[in-house]
């Protein structure tokens, strides 16, 4: 049993499990599934800077920051207790594409040749990084939400300018990942 | 209308100078993870987000849905993997919001599952199209961050912070920005 757990889980089980976070989140106490809004909640307790965005009562959303602890908590327990003993099966086409960037380690989830410290000390680790993430936390609020709140919780309730934001989160990593990323990548 | 008027409405300050935002308008325009319940509950029942939360992390390390190589295949579309993730997940909340409104199921503490309508504005396409392009460059979305430090990418951390800068940046252009 712990052997089987060990290996990577199916979509189907993840997809439904995932989905069945909507109904548990909503019987639990009315919340909402979504997880950009934690970012906002740090901006408001933190640096709030008179910005009329940023001042509300974000201790009501209190929920929001227990639930992102558990994600992390809960990921700790997999890499620990249910780690993958094998390296990350890469499609062939994408490996061959990652071998001319010099990416070939693939023994955890994310390649260590772009995401480590050391990294950050290169151009191409410090525009991703750096860059990426500014572009989610910038992108995700204008839109009003990420993957979680408008792609799963807003579908689930068919409302239908989530499933604009939808294809739009896909129309951009379809452009990033096939017309720009290779550009980074060779930086 | 209405709503634009109660944009304009003086909110009182309460005792650390802080408005409490009740503004409906700007609540909307981010209307994830609204907290829709009514009842004050003690701080620790926030546990129990906390343990759906660490199902979801469990789920997100072992289906490699926080992997750079899954969101990079997507992207190229090299594997179905993300998209029957994705699909499932849609499908199971359809039908559990469905069956929620069908039979009016309460929740534990008996109150009515609220939703609201989302309203479109162009910040779902600027906006969206932006989130996709950093989706692409970082293999992950705000929920699988936490997680691949959970997993001892600690540099992600970074990105986190990062994250947390692009919405601050967004808060103070907001009002100059297309909606």
């Amino acid at each position: 049993m712990i052997e089987m757990l060990k290996q990577p889980w199916p979509w189907y089980i993840a997809g439904a499990l995932i989905g069945l976070i909507v109904p548990a989140l909503l019987l639990l106490g009315n919340k909402h599934f979504g997880i950009s809004a934690n970012l906002r909640h740090a901006c408001a307790a933190c640096f709030p800077a008179n910005i009329n965005f940023f001042k509300y009562n974000w201790k009501k959303e209190m929920w929001n920051l227990f639930f992102v602890a558990g994600i992390f908590l809960g990921a700790i327990i997999a890499a620990k207790l249910l780690a993958n003993p094998n390296p990350v099966i890469v499609n062939a086409k994408l490996a061959a594409e990652l071998v001319g960037y010099g990416i070939t380690d693939n023994t955890n989830l994310l390649p260590k040749e772009l995401f480590t410290v050391q990294s950050l000390f290169t151009l191409r680790g410090l525009v991703m990084l750096v860059g990426g993430g500014f572009l989610v936390g910038f992108g995700s609020r204008y839109a009003g939400g990420c993957t979680s709140g408008h792609a799963i919780m807003g579908l689930s309730d068919l409302q239908w300018p989530s499933l604009v934001a939808t294809v739009m989160f896909m129309a951009g990593g379809f452009i990033m990942a096939n017309f720009i990323l290779p550009f980074i990548l060779s930086l | 209308m209405q709503a634009v008027k109660e944009n304009i409405t003086v909110q009182p300050l309460n005792g650390n100078n802080r408005i409490d935002n009740t503004d409906f308008e700007v609540r909307s325009l981010d209307s994830m993870c609204i907290n829709e319940s009514q009842i004050t509950h003690p701080w620790w029942y926030n546990f129990k987000y906390m343990a759906v939360g660490i199902v979801f992390g469990i789920v997100f390390v072992k289906a490699e849905i926080i992997s750079w190589y899954r969101i990079q295949e997507m992207f190229r579309l090299q594997s179905f993997h993300m998209y029957g993730v994705i699909g499932t997940a849609v499908v199971v909340g359809i039908i559990s919001v469905r069956l929620i409104k069908r039979f009016n199921i309460k929740t534990m503490h008996g109150e009515k599952v609220e939703f609201h309508p989302k309203k479109f504005n162009k910040g779902q396409i600027y906006g969206g199209l932006l989130f996709g392009l950093g989706w692409a460059v970082t293999g992950a979305c705000p929920g699988p961050l936490f997680a691949q430090i959970g997993t001892g990418v600690y540099v992600i951390a970074v990105v986190v912070l990062s994250a947390i800068a692009g919405t601050w940046t967004y808060g103070y252009f907001r009002e100059k920005l297309p909606h």
